[in-house]
């Protein structure tokens, strides 16, 4: 294949980069991306990068994602990059980072904790103790969570 | 006595606590058992909600007793078949109604963080009265209390914490809370089956507290002045088979203590099932029933601290 681009570029939007192969998809779910939301949005999977090899790419047309929104996905794509582009231009670009505290997106391993009883009105919420290795402690339950833990449930569904 | 913000606090782990603030409940403790008549009107006016999704006869008889003793009153979920629970209300609606008929909520649930998301939900402080087997602040306050009472101290004494760690949310809350002090060793003793859970053993690695496991009590009896026994949890086995290889593992007879310290005192939380022989009961190292009858003191200080500060 030759160097052209697969998918053009955006004109107004945000590009994420460097999301490991094969997680595009579960990057969308965590950011809650189902399609009905009216955005264009591209994905492109398995394209040759020189810092990973291959590696994944999701860009959204119209839409700006705020850190705090994509910090999420640093659970599974330590290594993506959010551009924000506007005009065509990258006016920002910056690494995720995990953030100190996760709210939703992960059910508790513990079946018996509060937040795995239905008809309660209450979110999953971790605390993140360490980043590298990721650990987190469920809020409620003290619970811990390792990143196996964490791909097992974000990444195989 | 000042109130080290205790007022108007929510009690979901013995960890909410520093040391200086769980001395401060200790010293009001004292006096209440001392000047029992100076507290009697204290809490004159306030309501207490007992809201015990599970059993309980010490944790919630010693509450009910502990803000009678102070001038108030309480209020009993009672049995969760005779309530609304029984036709499907969820917990939080629950806590909203105790919230609004009582000043203060102490619960006890089956189900893991109940107590956090209760305090999360309701205006009025929340006690943690044990979630399953996570956590039992109280029930380590009042073991503390009995140790500094019948030590004289907890700094500098070897405890060895034995039973079910596993499931035991008392022996948990106690092990936490001894790390709040310096005790000169912590020794756990429990079939490897029921050994502490991997989030307890991770804060004792965090703290650096000096601190042994093993199996064989023998290990570390002769040098103990503690020596903390706790039930199994057959109700928190998930599997009954996994329940039946633990069965009567342990055992604490008058031959157990032949070479114990001479002032080496036993604590319980209780209930005990056999755990302990009864002709330990009549020795002078057990302490549990004192213990127990502590619990109100020490529930009473409590109470007056967090509604009154």
């Amino acid at each position: 294949m030759g160097r052209e681009l697969l998918v053009r570029k955006i004109r107004e939007g945000t590009v994420i980069d460097h999301i490991p192969a094969g997680r595009a998809l579960t990057v969308l779910k965590i950011l809650g991306l189902t399609g009905e939301e009216g955005f264009t949005i591209a994905v492109v999977m398995n394209v040759e990068s020189r810092k990973l090899g291959k590696k994944d790419i999701v860009k959204i047309e119209g839409k700006f994602l705020k850190p705090a929104e994509v910090d999420k996905i640093a659970l599974i794509a330590p290594s993506a990059t959010i551009n924000i582009v506007r005009n065509y231009e990258v006016e920002t670009k910056r690494q995720v980072e995990i953030p100190d505290e996760i709210v939703g997106i992960l059910r508790c391993i513990n079946p018996n904790c509060i937040t795995n009883k239905s008809g309660e009105p209450v979110s999953s919420a971790f605390r993140v103790v360490s980043k590298k290795p990721l650990k987190l402690v469920c809020k409620y339950c003290d619970e811990i969570m390792t990143e196996r833990d964490v791909l097992d449930q974000l990444v195989s569904t | 006595m000042g109130n080290l913000g205790f007022k108007g606090r929510d009690v979901i782990s013995i960890l909410d606590f520093t040391r200086e603030e769980l001395e401060h409940l200790f010293r009001v403790a004292d006096d209440i058992r001392a000047n029992p008549v100076k507290y009697s009107g204290e809490l004159r006016g306030c309501i207490l909600a007992a809201a015990f999704f599970e059993p309980s006869t010490r944790t919630r008889l010693s509450f009910q007793s502990a803000v009678l003793r102070l001038g108030g009153s309480y209020i009993d979920l009672g049995e969760t078949s005779r309530s609304s629970i029984a036709k499907g209300e969820n917990i939080a609606d629950t806590i909203r109604m105790l919230d609004a008929y009582a000043d203060i909520i102490v619960i006890r649930h089956k189900v893991e963080g109940t107590a956090k998301f209760a305090a999360e939900i309701a205006e009025s402080p929340v006690i943690n009265a044990g979630d399953g087997k996570k956590h039992h602040p109280t029930q380590a306050m009042i073991d503390l209390y009995s140790i500094r009472t019948f030590k004289g101290k907890i700094d500098g004494l070897s405890v060895a914490v034995m039973g079910d760690l596993k499931y035991g949310r008392a022996a948990a809350s106690l092990i936490l809370g001894l790390t709040l002090f310096r005790p000169k060793n912590i020794c756990l003793v429990s079939p490897p089956e029921l050994q502490i859970r991997p989030e307890v053993r991770d804060y004792l690695e965090h703290v650096k507290v000096n601190y042994v496991e093993t199996s064989k009590l023998e290990d570390c009896i002769s040098d103990l002045d503690v020596l903390y026994v706790t039930r199994i949890q057959k109700e928190r086995f998930p599997d009954p088979s996994e329940y039946e290889k633990v069965r009567g593992s342990y055992r604490i007879t008058l031959e157990t203590l032949k070479n114990v310290k001479d002032d080496l005192i036993i604590l319980h939380p209780l209930p005990k099932v056999g755990e302990i022989d009864l002709e330990v009961d009549k020795t002078k190292h057990a302490k549990y029933f004192e213990q127990a009858a502590l619990g109100v003191s020490i529930r009473m200080a409590l109470l007056k601290l967090i509604v009154r500060g």
